[in-house]
């Protein structure tokens, strides 16, 4: 196909001898098969693309009106919202992006566990993935820093003493983030460095190598099964169809779906209820006043929670580390003959729904108050959310699962 | 295609020459880049202007009364300067039972403040009010037995962040999230009234 096009006479063919456009054209998308099974959950992947582009593009408009330091950030932030034209648009659609992109990433990645996607031959798509889940956080974190309100501040000074509890070099390793004796000008200067040019390449090339790996083994469906190889007389995958226009369209349709949503909290509820924008950020920073009570962004609050159920500084640190770092071991940790929760015996699904119940709770509980029961609670979760993981290469092991089918199950 | 004995004209390769030169020249490049990243590392260190405007502070004290509180930033870091009342230093002895580390040998203390009341005075409690958890700033529940806290309570900080409580000594009581007691600057008087936190000074003046 390629090469007839590369014969062809006139502009296009001139391109295509020049720039592979309609092989690549081809081979990813009218050529490029999917499982035809995709469900509810195959949105998240394609809207988490979409959201990385609302917040390059607002992002971009917004750093040309924003001004870095100490002394201006917090005002220009101001002038954004009531002197630019449609500034108040730019900055809703940022903030309510990056609430908008953990949500679908959690998704993305809830559905990666149900219908374990990150098993082999998958393993290194899910850790890119990991990757750039990782990235955006560092992302996010920073982002929440750059408007210097006082829950900016307080954010900046808990997170960065953090890594204090680096047995030796901590107290060093602290100062050298924030450039200064505390949170100051010079660590909102490279925060705003980091979040606006560093962190964004990094993610972009993330991406691209998650695209990548994805084309190369194909996308992973709800039965977990590779019967895309099972061909039909005229040599096509029974159960595959071509990303375009089968997938293209219906990610489209989730495309109009989210914005709608998504436009709906830019316009009436920005704030979503001290979520996504927390009052007393409305408030300058302020060294000598801690915000009372103070929580970070919702997306951050599992470990947030996890943090506090800690009586120990250090050990706190270590396990939040833990339970993020745990994700990437899933592959090896994971030691079902199946993928699919729809084929996974009782065990599983049991310490799964704990599991999911573990990080919903400690994502409530991390937005209240560190005291009494919702502290025992926390350690409850915290237990249940590390029991899915250490205890998996047992209990996956002796799980009594299903036969796997042979073809997908498919209802046209 | 020749990959062993030969080139493309025939010539014989070395290959352990060759295995060689490349690991040479891949190390010789990757010790370059490693003094390559010291000066942008480096650049992140507090600037000369950050450390200038870490210079000692002066603060006169002439009209602290005790179970009154000063606060002052000293090098990004507020620092309470708190009055106590006199004959505190039986009464922080009490507190020893419930505390973490009542000797401080954990803490972060200046030697002249490695005592009892980690004070060179015992009148005058300096601090750096940054909570050893996480870095907020303790409150002021300076009243023994606060409503609040319970009969039990010695009186001292508590942090409103994550609950960690600190005697009048900043000695932090069992229970906390902090690790160690609040830290004490270096610190020392220039006269009776005269406070200079950042500064360590004669070991004599304003001993208690």
């Amino acid at each position: 196909m390629a090469n007839e096009v590369a014969q062809k006479p006139g502009l296009w063919g001139w391109i295509n001898r020049r720039l592979p456009v309609e092989t690549f054209m081809s081979s990813q998308l009218l050529e490029y098969y999917a499982q035809k099974n995709f469900n509810f959950w195959y949105f998240f992947g394609s809207l988490a693309l979409l959201v990385l582009v609302i917040q390059l593009l607002s992002g971009i408009f917004l750093a040309m009106f924003y001004k870095v330091g100490a002394a201006s950030s917090f005002d220009s932030v101001e002038f954004i919202m009531r002197e630019v034209n449609y500034g108040w648009l730019l900055r809703y659609l940022h903030s309510t992006g990056a609430s908008a992109f953990f949500l679908v990433i959690y998704l993305h990645m809830y559905r990666g566990l149900m219908y374990g996607s990150y098993k082999a031959p998958r393993e290194l798509l899910w850790l890119f993935g990991m990757m750039i889940y990782l990235s955006l956080m560092a992302e996010a974190f920073m982002g929440y820093v750059l408007p210097w309100g006082n829950m900016s501040f307080w954010a900046a000074t808990v997170i960065i003493n953090l890594f204090g509890a680096v047995p030796v070099v901590g107290p060093t390793l602290v100062e050298w983030i924030r450039g200064d004796y505390g949170v100051a000008d010079a660590t909102l200067n490279r925060f705003f460095s980091l979040h606006v040019a560093a962190l964004p390449m990094v993610l972009l090339v993330l991406v691209g190598l998650h695209v990548v790996a994805l084309h190369e083994t194909g996308s992973n469906n709800p039965d977990g099964i590779e019967s895309k190889q099972k061909k039909s007389a005229q040599g096509l995958p029974l159960d595959g169809i071509p990303f375009h226009p089968y997938y293209t369209v219906k990610d489209i349709f989730g495309a109009g779906v989210f914005l709608t949503l998504f436009a709906a909290v830019v316009f009436f509820v920005p704030t979503f209820a001290d979520l996504f924008l927390e009052k007393a950020n409305f408030e300058p920073a302020d060294p000598l006043s801690t915000p009372d009570p103070i929580s970070p962004s919702w997306y951050f609050t599992p470990y947030y929670a996890i943090l506090r159920s800690v009586p120990n500084k250090g050990l706190g640190a270590v396990i939040v580390l833990v339970a993020v770092l745990a994700f990437f071991f899933l592959p090896w940790l994971d030691r079902s003959p199946v993928r699919s929760i729809r084929y996974r015996g009782w065990i599983f699904r049991t310490f799964f729904a704990l599991f999911t119940l573990s990080f919903l709770g400690l994502m409530y509980l991390g937005l209240q108050p560190a005291e009494g029961i919702y502290v025992t609670l926390s350690r409850v979760g915290c237990v249940l959310y590390f029991a899915f993981f250490i205890l998996m290469p047992f209990y996956s092991r002796i799980d009594p699962v299903k036969p796997v089918p042979d073809r997908v199950t498919f209802h046209a | 295609m020749t990959d062993i004995g030969a080139d493309a004209y025939g010539t014989a390769i070395d290959q352990s020459r060759r295995k060689f030169l490349t690991l040479a020249t891949s190390a010789t490049a990757a010790v370059g880049v490693v003094f390559a990243a010291v000066p942008f590392i480096e650049s992140w260190q507090p600037s000369e202007r950050a450390r200038a405007l870490g210079a000692p502070v002066v603060l006169d004290i002439s009209k602290l009364e005790a179970g009154q509180m000063i606060t002052v930033i000293w090098r990004e870091q507020v620092i309470y300067v708190v009055g106590r009342a006199q004959g505190l230093v039986d009464k922080l002895a009490k507190n020893d039972g419930e505390l973490k580390d009542a000797k401080s040998e954990q803490s972060i203390q200046p030697p002249y403040a490695h005592n009892e009341m980690r004070s060179r005075r015992a009148d005058v409690l300096v601090l750096i009010g940054i909570c050893t958890h996480l870095g907020c700033l303790p409150r002021q529940f300076f009243a023994p037995g606060d409503p609040v806290l319970g009969a039990s309570w010695p009186g001292g900080f508590l942090c409103p962040c994550h609950g960690s409580r600190f005697d009048l000594a900043g000695r932090v009581l069992i229970g906390s999230p902090a690790p160690t007691n609040l830290s004490i600057p270096p610190y020392s008087y220039k006269d009776q009234h005269t406070l200079v936190i950042g500064l360590d000074g004669p070991q004599a003046q304003g001993a208690a």
